[in-house]
């Protein structure tokens, strides 16, 4: 049968005061450069996996910063570590790294990180 | 006689310069690489923000240098400039040895070029050309593909050489947007039943009347904006061009086939205007520009006495801009020389 009735829906904010920002800092300690993307995106228009998975880059570097961490584990196991994000970025942006360090970073948050 | 200055390079920002200095009496010779002054001004057709002819401008700056205290030397480049007891010696491409007791340093800009950006195959794709290939177009009153076809689709793509850490250019050429805003209007009145999309990272529309012409672009020429940069360009077998960008704003890889795309190149610190630096001496800064004294009080002093800068070849600059600066660049030179003694 179906269930009718209420349910409680969940706010869509960020919750940026909750959220965990732990691999951003992470990932700035050790990769500065990943503080100075502008979200130009040029990395998942060049990236192959991005054409055929969802996952974008540009995304996964803003959700990194505001804490939102399960969407990022979802999608960074698709990376094939191929570079060529790295050498479209026109902010010199060390995006490869970032993401291996991110893998790093989410190994003891999330038990299926790779 | 006037104290002697010596002006290098007549762009809008030397004319101005010169002619000023001229009508304060000093005694002003103007040195020109190329035959013809007006510099950038001459390869651009109509100018934002009120699609003036840019010969009106030209015809402008040839009126500020037609004084009689003024000489003007075309076909030469200054090769060389030395500084004896106060006075400059400054050497030309021709053996002429010109003196002065102030040096104003208008050697201007160059257009990125675009080959450089190798990615966006400008010099590979015949229908990828640069803003100053479509002004051509416009002067010469048809914008067609190289196949003489009438393009259908265009796109522009902003921060060509702008930006980008890659080709060395981290700073923003400020003009670019603009112009894109600018031309894709001027698409849509040539061509109207074309379709004309802009890629951008940001709108940068600071200058005067830039926003209301962005606006207007959108609301009666239906300018599609496409936040993203684009990553490359390819050709098809149709030899029609393949631009692939993430529309950020969408959230996903987006491909677009286009029949014409123009590069929006950025400003760069003129090759002449490196050669000068090297051989006087003359520091340069991260941006490759020449180096202003003080950002505030200083933009257009170097940092050697009686040596001055006026407009593009310390910072990229709208036309407005470079005039103004020009002017103030005389205001430092008068002040200077009425500290020489005798």
């Amino acid at each position: 049968m179906d269930k009718f009735g209420f349910t409680i829906l969940k706010a869509r904010h960020i919750n940026y005061d909750a959220n965990d920002k732990s691999v951003a800092e992470y990932i700035c300690e050790h990769e500065p450069t990943f503080r100075v993307c502008i979200e130009c995106g040029c990395c998942t228009a060049t990236c192959t996996t991005g054409n055929f998975t969802s996952l974008s880059l540009r995304e996964i570097n803003i959700l990194i910063k505001r804490g939102e961490l399960a969407r990022v584990n979802e999608n960074l196991k698709k990376c094939m570590l191929c570079g060529k994000c790295t050498l479209v970025c026109p902010r010199g942006v060390n995006t490869r790294n970032v993401i291996t360090l991110a893998r790093e970073a989410l190994k003891n948050k999330f038990k299926d990180a790779v | 006689m006037g104290r002697r200055v010596v002006v290098i390079g007549a762009g809008a920002a030397g004319m101005e310069a010169a002619g000023q200095l001229a009508k304060a009496g000093c005694s002003v010779t103007l040195v020109e690489k190329e035959e013809e002054t007006g510099g950038n001004v001459r390869n651009w057709y109509h100018l934002f923000p009120d699609h003036r002819d840019s010969k009106e401008v030209i015809s402008y700056l040839d009126s500020r240098v037609a004084h009689k205290n003024l000489t003007l030397i075309t076909g030469t480049t200054v090769e060389d400039m030395e500084q004896d007891h106060g006075q400059f010696i400054l050497k030309t491409g021709d053996g002429m040895a010109l003196e002065a007791d102030a040096v104003v340093v208008s050697t201007g800009f160059d257009l990125f070029r675009s080959e450089r950006k190798e990615e966006y195959g400008y010099g590979i794709y015949d229908n990828v050309i640069s803003s100053a290939d479509l002004e051509k177009m416009f002067r010469k009153g048809e914008v067609l593909r190289h196949d003489g076809e009438i393009p259908r689709r265009i796109g522009l793509v902003h921060c060509v050489g702008s930006r980008d850490e890659k080709v060395g250019n981290p700073y923003c050429s400020k003009l670019c947007c603009v112009t894109a805003v600018k031309q894709a209007m001027e698409l849509k009145k040539k061509l109207n039943t074309a379709r004309v999309f802009c890629f951008y990272m940001d709108m940068r529309m600071g200058g005067a009347l830039y926003e209301e012409l962005y606006r207007e672009s959108q609301e009666k020429y239906g300018i599609n904006y496409i936040r993203g940069k684009v990553s490359e360009v390819s050709e098809n077998f149709d030899n029609r061009l393949v631009v692939k960008v993430e529309d950020t704003l969408a959230g996903r890889p987006l491909k677009m086939e286009l029949d014409m795309l123009v590069l929006m190149a950025g400003m760069e610190m003129s090759e002449s205007g490196a050669r000068l630096a090297r051989a006087a001496g003359l520091k340069t800064g991260e941006n490759k520009f020449f180096a202003i004294a003080d950002h505030h009080f200083g933009s257009n002093k170097s940092e050697l006495n009686g040596i001055f800068y006026a407009g593009t070849c310390t910072m990229p600059m709208n036309i407005t801009e470079t005039i103004s600066h020009a002017r103030a660049a005389v205001a430092d030179v008068l002040d200077y020389l009425n500290t020489l003694s005798g």
